[in-house]
């Protein structure tokens, strides 16, 4: 055994120093960062006269703005335009692209799946989350209770699928069971349960399942504080009048926190097109639950044809398109009553 | 208390809380599996479920020992290099945006210029372009540089095995939301103050760092603690600018690398995950506060 955990110790070392480099490294770029910036500030806020308002402007967002065309603006329209590209980029193909996409069977299944994730899975977690505000509201030690729910959204979902993955392991049924799922249906008096990742459709419900046990917190803590931020003499009001239950549910409470359901069931469906993370880490997109953007990715990094992927990207980024479009006019909407 | 609220407090109780206790049980017994299987003997993770082990306990350190230090997966090298990869990434990641994002929301919403209000539009518009569209055309452009014919107008940068890339696409990325959220934060400030400012002669670089970033600290440390959850969890952006070598890959990369080769070791991917969700967790339980009223900031109002 010593020899073992002397070359432990020796592995243990030089990581610490490989460990030491790397961290230095990312300390030396941000102090680098905002050397760069404070001089480009003392610099400018010398600079007078008609000058002090442009330069200013310049400065000020013209890195965010570089940042932002470099970054999603010409990418955007780049991918538009390869996506009328062939496999390398190399000459234009028309529609091909997105006939292959819309015509193709296991795409089909894909475009499926990607659709009931963002209808499910967002509907639930802001349901199950509303449940849960209401239930919450003026209880006691809510604290707790909001934390532990809301604990999942700190996990990666990479880490929340490894975490789910165990759940459903599933064994041959005369053998003891390690995951949960298994081992409570075979308690239950179910003598056969079936290996839960592989059972499709089932499989596609059972990996939404770990998305809505991230985002549900989230989705009760915000709608929360919505709710308390409802005047009581509204509540009073209404219950004066006779509303009480589910008609006081319906007909003030619902109403009152409108925009908040609204930017909650959006943050949730916008976390939703990342379904990728769990996809990737418990399937791999096999046994029919593969979905748009990691079937993405595989096009593009896997088998190379970035024509295709660059289409189901811009397919993705119309489904998302309605989404911001009503966002933006809220959004006016309420600046206007400013 | 007044009647009202008495009697509203002593009949909503009892069911509602059965009912919280229950689902918030059920949404932590996932998590307390995986940290109990990770502390347990391989041999009893092999055979038995991990609710065995509160009937016969053996706990072990010996997993994370593995993990960390000796890979253990049938492949050489331990998570550590991984870890500290998160942590090298994170944290630039988390800086770059927050400090650009300020500046950017300052001028939006302090030096008024035609058109600012379309420009905040747009950036508020930009929020919802999947990551996946910036990718391909984000890593030829790092690789290969830009060119418009002939001309070279971006020089290709060699930037592969560094985190340079990582850091750009996460700042990049980050941009639309943090730009949004502080601007909404930075524009609350009151006028009065800021007039006085300008009346005094500062400049707009002055009021930025001696009134605008101490006011709004709050913001900033609650978008702060988002941006380097998000990053840190990140698998997509890293996977795509870091590949997937011990010199730039994190651990969500790992991760899930090592879930689909090696997927029945779970003592050992076990503690893995709970390496990767230990950083988080700690941040997210110390800051929670901050954290929550930098979300409410954006979708609450009142």
């Amino acid at each position: 055994m010593p020899t073992v955990s002397a070359s432990a110790v020796q592995l243990a070392d030089s990581a610490w120093t490989d460990a030491s480099i790397k961290l230095g490294n990312s300390v030396g770029a941000i102090a680098g960062f905002l050397g760069i910036l404070l001089l480009i500030f003392f610099a400018a806020g010398r600079a007078g006269g008609r000058f002090t308002r442009p330069l200013a402007i310049a400065v000020m967002l013209g890195p965010a703005a570089l940042l932002l065309v470099v970054g999603l603006v010409v990418p955007l329209v780049r991918t538009v335009y390869l996506s009328f590209s062939n496999d390398d980029s190399t000459r234009s193909v028309g529609g091909a692209n997105y006939g292959w996409a819309l015509t193709t069977d296991s795409i089909h299944q894909v475009l499926w799946n990607t659709l009931l994730w963002l209808v499910i899975a967002p509907l639930v977690a802001t349901g199950l989350g509303l449940l849960l505000a209401l239930l919450v509201d003026r209880m006691r030690g809510q604290a707790v209770y909001k934390s532990l729910l809301f604990m999942p959204m700190a996990i990666s979902l990479v880490g929340a699928s490894i975490i789910w993955k165990f759940v459903y392991d599933a064994r041959d049924p005369a053998q003891p069971q390690i995951g949960l799922l298994s081992q409570i249906a075979i308690s239950l008096g179910w003598h056969h349960p079936p290996n839960w990742i592989l059972s499709h459709p089932l499989n596609n419900f059972l990996l939404m399942v770990v998305m809505v046990w991230v985002q549900t917190g989230f989705a009760m803590v915000v709608l929360s504080a919505a709710i308390k931020a409802i005047p009581d003499e509204i509540t009073e009001a209404a219950r004066l009048d006779g509303a009480r239950g589910f008609r006081l549910f319906r007909h003030v409470t619902v109403p009152m926190i409108r925009t908040t359901l609204v930017v909650v069931l959006t943050t949730v469906m916008i976390t939703t097109l990342k379904a990728f993370d769990i996809v990737r880490t418990m399937t791999g997109g096999n046994f029919g639950t593969q979905v748009l953007a990691n079937e993405m990715y595989s096009q593009s990094f896997v088998q190379f044809n970035v024509g295709r992927g660059s289409a189901l990207a811009v397919i993705l980024f119309l489904a998302v398109t309605p989404l911001v479009a009503y966002n933006i006019v809220q959004l006016r909407k309420e600046r206007e009553h400013r | 208390m007044p009647p009202v609220k008495a009697a509203r407090k002593a009949f909503s109780n009892p069911i509602a809380s059965l009912l919280m206790i229950v689902v918030t049980v059920l949404w932590t017994i996932p998590t307390l599996g995986l940290l109990v299987t990770s502390i347990r003997p391989k041999q009893d993770v092999a055979t038995t479920g991990w609710w065995e082990f509160f009937a016969h306990p053996d706990a072990t350190l010996a997993n994370y020992h593995t993990v960390l230090f000796e890979g253990g997966f049938g492949v050489s090298g331990g998570l550590l290099p991984y870890l500290v990869n998160s942590l090298a990434i994170s944290v630039p990641a988390t800086v770059f945006p927050l400090v650009l994002a300020a500046m950017a929301a300052y001028a939006l919403a302090w030096v008024k210029f035609r058109g600012s209000d379309v420009l905040f539009f747009v950036i508020f518009a930009l929020q919802v372009v999947p990551l996946q569209m910036a990718l391909i055309p984000l890593l030829q452009l790092f690789s290969g540089g830009a060119h418009l014919g002939s001309v070279t107008i971006v020089p290709s940068f060699d930037l592969s095995g560094t985190y340079a890339p990582v850091w750009l696409a996460h700042t990049m990325f980050a941009l639309p939301l943090a730009i949004f959220l502080l601007h909404n934060f930075i524009a609350q400030l009151p006028r009065d103050l800021m007039e006085a400012a300008v009346v005094d002669g500062a400049s707009h670089f002055k009021i930025f760092r001696s009134i605008v970033l101490p006011l709004c600290t709050p913001a900033l440390a609650s978008f702060a603690i988002f941006q380097f959850l998000w990053v840190w969890n990140d698998l997509l952006v890293a996977l795509t600018f870091a590949g997937g070598t011990p010199e730039v890959a994190p651990m969500t990369v790992r991760l899930a690398q090592l879930t689909g080769s090696f997927g029945g070791r779970w003592e050992l991917l076990t503690a893995g995950a709970f390496l990767s969700l230990i950083v988080p967790l700690i941040v997210f339980f110390a800051l929670q506060r901050y954290f929550v009223r930098g979300l409410l900031a954006g979708s609450v109002k009142g």
